[in-house]
């Protein structure tokens, strides 16, 4: 882990309210593993603000990406950060997604949660894992991120929207229940990679506990210190309060409790 | 060369800037983020006997000027702490910076206990890094009858009395702000037979999402850090300096030097860095650069001088 005071490459709305930021972190961004996170210091908050965590899209030649949607106070001020500008970043923080996959990799995102599993399915892809499925939902078309990245690295893709402007009409458990039942029926085994919003993941989670599968579910939880020294991200696990932020983000489905 | 060791009631500091308790984990979390050997102490954070899951979620929020907390000094319990926490600081972390355990209870016989625990372990070599015990009597989960041990100076007397017959670590009471006049307290301190103060701990505070006309946190009430609560801190400090000669342990809203540098002269002997490590990790590092960069520029050849030399 280092605090490095990155050189943001690149900075750049994607529309609909995503953005994607790059940073110029080479020794981070060497170690950086699919489901890990960084935590920033957002330059134009007051010097005594909380940092804001972000998982990573990508992490390559030196460079970490990470993608978010303007939701708060904080990612509204993350918006004026320019390329040139000096950012500190912390990372890499967490524990990420494993990197094998026994039969079929399921990875099941939503809105900007495709970020860690863009990256997941590349490191999959780069250990010869050719197998994956990824499930993409979102309330509208605009929602959907990253489709055409993830089609780039050859993953078969399919999609959901809430008012089915893309893809299927309805949640994106629809698609992976098909998915589900043709790979029951052949006889096939798969693992669940997810990262979205909480009824997305407990859903994911509740599949990977029905059929017996492997689940990896990532969590998204406010944070203080991202290192796992204050105790604020707490995620209720069969071992008692999990702190996210270094006993997560992910998380083995069966080792989740949802309250 | 500016002087920045300290001596804090028997605690030998290589530089009087500290960690506050609840803000640096266990101390080894933050490795690789900044240089331990600016670091005088590592505080950490609030162990008791048993483990304690800590109250519900959310557990904070942040607001102008600073944080709300309502953690509830979630852990582990002594015996993992002694078996497992300590030894891994000290593997982790190269020439680990004295380490001062934070205690808490239900009953004085559990603060007794845990600093017994506290006091054998030290002795020895896997837990060596333990120094001092800086004992927690004002955080709003600590009741006794119904008042918090440090909200009423007899209670808060025979609890540091009963924890100074179970060790000779150097030991540090980490006082309420909220009490209307902070001299009682000290006394009750004094007598007691504890070696230095540490203050303040945070202000009790509330936060209301006024959308869902809810608290946002789920305990209600939590308390209150950061940069806002430093001039009360300041003012607290002072009136305990010239109240008593204890060292005192100053903390709340050190972000810079300057911050640390007001609560010297106002007489504290240390100082710790607390929320601002959480935007900062680094910051306790920058504080101890400025401290000395101070010093210099004043002809100050000693740390030790700033204390309590307002002119």
């Amino acid at each position: 882990m280092v605090d490095a005071a990155a050189r943001v490459a690149g900075h750049e709305d994607i529309g609909s309210g995503y953005r994607r930021l790059i940073f110029e972190a080479p020794e981070m961004a060497a170690s950086m593993r699919p489901g890990q996170f960084v935590h920033v210091r957002v330059p134009a908050l007051e010097a005594s603000a909380l940092r804001r965590p972000f998982s990573v899209f990508d992490a390559a030649d030196g460079r970490v990406t990470v993608l978010y949607k303007t939701v708060g106070r904080g990612t509204a001020a993350l918006n004026s950060v320019r390329a040139g500008d000096t950012v500190c970043v912390l990372g890499p923080l967490g524990r990420g997604f494993p990197e094998s996959c026994e039969g079929v990799a399921l990875l099941v995102g939503g809105g900007y949660g495709v970020a860690p599993l863009h990256f997941l399915a590349r490191a999959l892809k780069a250990a010869g894992h050719g197998d994956i499925v990824a499930f993409i939902g979102g309330r509208t078309s605009n929602d959907l991120l990253a489709v055409d990245r993830f089609r780039a690295l050859g993953v078969d893709v399919r999609l959901a929207t809430n008012d089915g402007s893309a893809g299927a009409k309805g949640l994106v458990t629809d698609p992976l229940d098909d998915e589900l039942a043709r790979l029951r029926d052949a006889g096939r085994r798969f693992e669940l990679f997810a990262c979205g919003p909480d009824p997305m993941l407990k859903a994911v989670a509740m599949r990977a506990v029905g059929t017996g599968a492997k689940g990896w579910i990532s969590m998204d939880r406010h944070m203080i210190c991202g290192v796992g020294a204050c105790y604020a991200c707490i995620q209720k696990t069969v071992r008692g309060n999990s702190r996210c932020c270094v006993e997560g983000p992910v998380f083995r489905a069966d080792d989740l409790v949802w309250e | 060369m500016v002087v920045t060791k300290v001596d804090l009631g028997g605690l030998k500091m290589a530089t009087p800037v500290a960690t506050a308790s609840g803000t640096f984990g266990y101390g080894f979390e933050y490795a690789g983020a900044l240089d331990y050997s600016s670091l005088g102490a590592v505080t950490a954070k609030g162990i008791r006997l048993d483990p304690w899951p800590g109250n519900a979620m959310p557990r904070h929020a942040e607001v102008p000027g600073g944080l709300v907390n309502a953690i509830g000094l979630q852990g582990t319990g002594i015996e993992h702490f002694l078996d497992i926490t300590v030894p891994h600081y000290m593997a982790q972390i190269p020439d680990a910076p004295p380490m001062i355990v934070n205690i808490w209870g239900g009953s004085v016989d559990e603060y007794a206990e845990v600093a017994r625990r506290l006091n054998e372990a030290a002795a020895t070599a896997e837990c060596a890094a333990i120094r001092a015990i800086e004992c927690n009597v004002s955080c709003p989960n600590v009741k006794e009858g119904g008042h918090t041990f440090g909200q009423d100076p007899a209670v808060l007397n025979r609890l540091v009395s009963a924890v100074r017959a179970k060790t000779t670590l150097p030991l540090i009471v980490k006082l309420a702000p909220n009490v209307p006049d902070v001299r009682p307290y000290v006394k009750a301190c004094e007598d007691g037979g504890a070696d230095a103060l540490s203050m303040i701990n945070t202000i009790p505070a509330m936060v209301i999402d006024i959308e869902r006309r809810r608290p946002v946190l789920a305990n209600v009430t939590g308390g209150l850090s950061g940069r806002g609560i430093h001039p009360a801190a300041v003012k607290l400090v002072y009136d305990a300096h010239r109240a008593t000669k204890l060292p005192i342990l100053a903390m709340g809203g050190v972000y810079e030097a300057k911050d640390a540098i007001e609560f010297l002269l106002a007489g504290a002997t240390a100082v710790a860095v607390g929320t601002a490590t959480f935007s900062d990790p680094s910051a306790a590092q920058k504080v101890l650069a400025g401290i000395v960069e101070y010093c210099e520029r004043h002809g100050f050849s000693s740390v030790s001088d700033l204390v309590g030399a307002l002119a």
